[in-house]
C-alpha cells in the first residue's frame, strides 16, 4: 500500500519574492521603483527648501518683463524695451541659424572631403587627411577662437578699404569685403516687392510675433512648385519608358520649368542685389555678417566635415567591390555605377552616424559663448539669468529647449532612414 | 613538305630593351597617382597651390621665430634687430617664460614633481590593462592607483584615500564570504549596500580617527591651483575612468527586459544627449547647491568631474547598447541554456564580445571627452585656454595669439591622435574574424 501524498499547495510563501523567477523582476523593479521615487523626492525637498532659504519662488514671469539689453546680430525685431521671452526668442532664432548653416555647409565640406581622401591622386589623399586628423584630434573651442582671432586680428580694417591704393580690397568682383568688423555681403532687395506680413499667434505665446516677407514665401512656394511639376513630368517619363522602352528626353523640359516660374518672379519683383559700399570709416548697404557668426560657422563647418568626411569615406568602403565589378559587367559607366549602385548603398551606411554628426554641431553651437554670439545659452541661459537671478527656471527652459530640439531632429531623421533601410523579413 | 630555309628567323633573343620614360620610376608613379586624367592634374595643381600657399606663408614666421625672450617687446626688438616687422617672425619665448603655467596651471612650483610622479604612476598601472602581454597580477597595483593618485595630485592626510579605498575592500569581502551565505540576490544587493553604508558612516570618522592618531600627511593643494593640462588630465582622465563601469551598467539597464529599470535608464541617457554639455558644466556651478542638502559646498572641480563623467557615460552606453545589439542572440539563449544566471552570463559571454565589437566607439568618446575638457574654461576653471587668455592679459604678453594656439593644439593633438590609433591597433589585435 502506498501512500500518496499531495503535491505541496500551490500557495504564495513570501520567499518567493526573492527566490521564484515569476516574482523576482518585480521585487527588484518595485525597490528600484521605491529607490527612484526617493532620490526624486530627496532632490525636490532639498530645491524647495533651498529656494525658501532664498527667499525666491518658482514661476516663469520673468519671461514677460522686459529684457533691457541689446543683441547685435538677430533675425527678427527686437529691441532693448521687449521681454526677456522675446530675447530667449531672438537667442533661439540664432541658434536654430547658425545650425542649419553649419549642417548645410559641413554636409558639403564632409563629402568634398570624404570622395577625395578615396581619391587615387597620391597628393589630394594627403592632403585630405592631413585636413582630417587635424580637425579631429583638436578641441572645436581651440578651432573657435582660432579663427575668430584671424577674423578680428589678420583682416583689414574698413578703412583699409579707402583711397586711390586701397591697402585691402573686396572679393568676388568688388561684391564682398571681409573686415575686421564683420564680412558685408550682397543682399537681396526687391524694388516692386509685395511688402510684409505680420504674423501674431498671440494665443500661444505673446512675445511671438514676427513679420514674414511676401516676396520670399512666394518665392519658396514657386520653387516647391516647380520641383513638384518636375517630379510629374518624370514620372511620366518612367511610364512612357515602363510601356515603349523609349525614354522622353527630359533635361531640357526640367531645367525650363525650374528656372522660368522663378526668374519670371524675380523680374516681376525687381530682384537686385545691394552691394555694401564703402561711405566714412565703415561699410553700408548689404548684409552684415559679424566675426562671431563667421567664426562659429567657419569653425564647426570645419569641424564636423572632418567627421563627416571620415563617415563619407568609411560608407563607401563599405560596399562590397563586388558591386562595382557587377556594375561594370553589366555595362554602366563609372557615373552611373556610383549613381545607381554605390551611392544607394552607401547612403544606408551614411545616414545614421550623419544624423549624430547634425545632433552634435546642433549642440556644439553652444559654444557661441566664446566668440560672444547671441545664440540661445547666451540670451535666455546667459544674461537673463544673470539679471533676474532665475537661474533655475532658464537653466530649466534652455534644457528643455536642446532636449526637444534634439528629439526632433533624432526623430525626423529616423523617419527618413527608415524609409531607406533595407527592407529585411 | 618541303623543308624551306628559315635562316632569317633569329635564334638568339634580343637584349630587354629600358621600359620607355613615361613607364618607370617617378615618371610612371606620377602618372598614375598625380596626372592620370586631366581632372586628377587639376586636383594636383591645385593641391600644390595650396600647400604653396600654406608654406609661405607659415615658414618665414616659423623660421624666424624667436625662442628667447622675457617679454613680447623685448621679442618684437630682437625681431626688428633683424630688420623684420613685428610679424615677421613668430615669439616663442612665450612658451619658455610660461610652460610651467600652461602645463600646471598655479599648482605651487615646488611641488610639480607631484602631479608627474602621478601621471607615471597613472601610466604605469594603465600598462597591464592596455598590453594584455603584461602579468594578470599587475592589475591589482593598477586598482590602487586612483587612490595613490588622488593623493598625490591634492595631498592632505594618506587616511582619506585609504579609507576610501577600504570601502572598495568591504564590498569585495562581501562578495567572498557573504554571498555564499545569504544567496545570490541578497549577496548582490549587500555588494552595493555596505560599501555605501560603510562610505556614509565609517569612512569619515575613521579616517580622521587615524589622522590625528598617526598623522602621515603632506602638503595640501587647493583644486584652484590646478590648471592647464593638468586640469584637463586630472578632469578628462578622471571621469574617462569612472564613465566605463556606469556607461556598461547603464547599457545593461536599458537592454534589460525589466520596464522600469530600462525607461530609467533611457530617460537619464536621453536626457543627458540631448542637451550640450556647456549647459549642464553650467548647472553644475549654478544649481547643483539647490539640488543638494542646505550648506552642502563642495569644490566646483570635483562638481565638474561629477557632470562630465555623467556627460560621457551615457555616451557611452550608447556605444555599448550598439556592442550589445550587435551580438546574435544565439549567444544569449547559448549562456542561458548553460544554466549561468544574468551576471555570470554577462561577465562571461556577452561582455567581452560586445565590448569588443565597441572599442572604437568607446576610444572615439574618450577622445570627444578628452576635447570637451576645455570646455570648463567658461565656469572660470583654468584649462590650457583659460592659461592661455590668462597670460595673454599680462603686460609681458599681451598680444600673443598664434604660438599659444599652437602649441595647445599641438599638444592636443598627440594625445587624442595616440589615442586613435591605439584603438586602430586593438581592433587589428582582437579581430578574430578572417575576411
Amino acid at each position: 500500500m502506498t501512500t500518496l501524498s499531495d503535491p505541496p499547495k500551490p500557495g504564495f510563501r513570501p520567499s518567493q519574492l526573492i527566490y521564484d523567477t515569476r516574482y523576482r523582476s518585480m521585487t527588484i523593479q518595485t525597490v528600484a521603483f521605491i529607490l527612484l521615487m526617493a532620490a526624486i523626492f530627496w532632490l525636490v525637498s532639498n530645491t524647495i527648501e533651498n529656494l525658501n532659504a532664498l527667499g525666491k519662488d518658482f514661476n516663469f514671469g520673468f519671461l514677460g518683463q522686459p529684457a533691457g539689453y541689446d543683441i547685435n546680430q538677430r533675425l527678427i525685431e527686437y529691441d532693448s524695451q521687449a521681454s526677456h521671452g522675446r530675447a530667449a526668442l531672438v537667442g533661439i532664432l540664432n541658434t536654430l541659424l547658425v545650425a542649419v548653416l553649419g549642417c548645410v555647409a559641413a554636409t558639403i565640406v564632409g563629402v568634398i572631403a570624404g570622395v577625395l581622401r578615396l581619391s587615387k591622386n597620391w597628393i589630394v589623399s594627403r592632403l585630405m587627411s592631413v585636413y582630417v586628423e587635424g580637425f579631429r584630434n583638436v578641441p572645436l573651442l581651440l578651432w573657435i577662437v582660432l579663427i575668430f582671432a584671424v577674423f578680428n586680428e589678420s583682416t583689414p580694417q574698413p578703412r583699409d578699404f579707402r583711397g586711390e591704393d586701397p591697402a585691402a580690397s573686396m572679393i568676388f568682383g568688388d561684391t564682398v569685403a571681409i573686415t575686421n568688423r564683420g564680412t558685408y555681403v550682397p543682399e537681396p532687395l526687391f524694388s516692386n516687392g509685395l511688402g510684409d506680413v505680420d504674423v501674431k499667434p498671440g494665443w500661444i505665446f505673446s512675445d511671438l510675433y514676427f513679420a514674414i516677407s511676401i516676396d520670399l514665401a512666394a518665392i519658396v512656394l514657386t520653387i516647391i512648385a516647380s520641383i513638384l511639376l518636375i517630379r510629374l513630368i518624370n514620372q511620366r517619363a518612367h511610364r512612357i519608358q515602363d510601356a515603349t522602352g523609349v525614354r522622353p528626353t527630359t533635361w531640357w523640359v526640367n531645367l525650363l520649368v525650374f528656372f522660368v516660374p522663378v526668374g519670371l518672379l524675380l523680374w516681376y519683383l525687381g530682384f537686385h542685389l545691394g552691394y555694401p559700399e564703402l561711405q566714412g570709416f565703415n561699410f553700408s548697404g548689404g548684409t552684415h555678417i559679424r566675426n562671431s557668426l563667421m567664426a562659429l560657422w567657419l569653425a564647426l563647418t570645419l569641424y564636423t566635415g572632418a567627421f563627416i568626411a571620415e563617415i563619407v569615406r568609411g560608407g563607401i568602403l563599405a560596399i562590397n567591390k563586388g558591386q562595382t565589378e557587377a556594375a561594370f559587367a553589366l555595362g554602366l559607366r563609372p557615373s552611373k555605377t556610383m549613381n545607381l549602385v554605390i551611392l544607394p548603398q552607401a547612403m544606408r551606411v551614411i545616414i545614421p552616424p550623419l544624423i549624430s554628426q547634425y545632433l552634435n554641431l546642433t549642440k556644439n553651437s553652444s559654444l557661441a559663448i566664446a566668440v560672444g554670439y547671441m545664440d540661445v545659452r547666451a540670451t535666455l541661459g546667459g544674461i537673463t539669468i544673470n539679471q533676474t537671478g532665475r537661474e533655475l527656471e532658464g537653466m530649466l527652459l534652455l534644457g528643455l529647449f536642446y532636449l526637444i530640439l534634439s528629439l526632433l531632429i533624432s526623430g525626423g531623421m529616423n523617419i527618413y532612414n527608415n524609409s531607406v533601410k533595407l527592407k529585411e523579413r | 613538305m618541303s623543308t624551306t630555309d628559315l635562316s632569317y628567323v633569329r635564334t638568339e633573343m634580343l637584349p630587354q630593351q629600358e621600359p620607355p620614360l613615361a613607364e618607370k620610376g617617378v615618371f610612371k608613379w606620377m602618372r598614375e597617382n598625380l596626372f592620370s586624367s586631366w581632372i586628377n592634374g587639376l586636383l594636383t595643381i591645385a593641391s600644390l597651390v595650396v600647400i604653396y600657399v600654406v608654406i609661405s606663408t607659415l615658414a618665414p614666421w616659423l623660421l624666424n621665430s624667436v625662442w628667447d625672450a622675457n617679454s613680447l617687446t623685448e621679442c618684437r626688438d630682437i625681431l626688428a634687430e633683424q630688420g623684420l616687422d613685428s610679424h615677421g617672425g613668430a615669439c616663442f619665448a612665450v612658451l619658455g617664460d610660461r610652460w610651467h603655467q600652461l602645463v600646471f596651471g598655479y599648482y605651487p612650483s615646488e611641488l610639480y614633481w607631484r602631479p608627474a610622479l602621478a601621471l607615471v604612476i597613472f601610466l604605469a598601472g594603465l600598462a597591464p590593462v592596455l598590453f594584455t602581454g603584461l602579468p594578470r597580477k599587475m592589475l591589482i597595483l593598477t586598482a590602487l592607483v586612483p587612490f595613490v593618485a588622488f593623493w598625490l595630485l591634492w595631498g592632505g592626510s594618506i587616511w582619506l584615500p585609504v579609507s576610501v579605498a577600504l570601502g572598495f575592500v568591504v564590498g569585495f569581502l562581501a562578495l567572498k564570504f557573504l554571498t555564499p551565505i545569504v544567496g545570490t540576490l541578497a549577496g548582490t544587493i549587500l555588494i552595493f549596500v555596505l560599501p555605501i553604508l560603510y562610505w556614509l558612516f565609517v569612512a569619515g570618522p575613521l579616517a580622521s580617527g587615524l589622522a590625528s592618531a598617526v598623522p602621515i600627511e603632506i602638503q595640501f593643494v587647493e583644486s584652484r591651483a590646478f590648471g592647464g593640462f593638468m586640469l584637463s588630465a586630472v578632469i578628462g582622465l578622471s571621469a574617462i575612468v569612472l564613465s566605463l563601469p556606469l556607461g556598461i551598467l547603464l547599457a545593461l539597464a536599458r537592454q534589460s527586459n525589466l520596464p522600469i529599470i530600462k525607461y530609467s535608464s533611457v530617460t537619464f541617457i536621453e536626457v543627458i544627449r540631448g542637451i550640450p554639455l556647456i549647459v549642464w558644466l553650467f548647472t553644475a556651478q549654478l544649481l547643483l547647491n539647490y539640488f543638494l542638502p542646505p550648506g552642502t559646498n563642495f569644490d566646483l572641480t570635483l562638481r565638474v568631474i561629477i557632470m562630465v563623467t555623467f556627460f560621457s557615460s551615457a555616451y557611452i552606453a550608447e556605444v555599448i547598447r550598439g556592442g550589445l545589439a550587435a551580438l546574435p542572440k544565439g549567444q544569449y539563449e547559448g549562456a542561458d541554456s548553460l544554466g549561468l544566471n544574468y551576471w555570470q552570463s554577462m561577465q562571461l559571454i556577452v561582455l567581452p564580445q560586445a565590448l569588443k565589437i565597441s572599442i572604437p566607439g568607446i576610444v572615439n568618446t574618450f577622445i570627444g571627452l578628452f576635447k570637451d575638457t576645455t570646455l570648463v574654461v567658461f565656469i572660470g576653471l583654468f584649462d590650457p585656454l583659460g592659461i592661455a587668455s590668462a597670460v595673454r592679459a599680462t603686460t609681458d604678453w599681451n598680444g600673443v595669439y598664434w604660438e599659444l594656439f599652437i602649441f595647445i593644439g599641438l599638444m592636443f593633438f598627440i594625445a587624442c591622435f595616440s589615442m586613435g590609433r591605439y584603438s586602430l591597433f586593438l581592433e587589428k589585435k582582437l579581430q578574430r574574424e578572417h575576411r
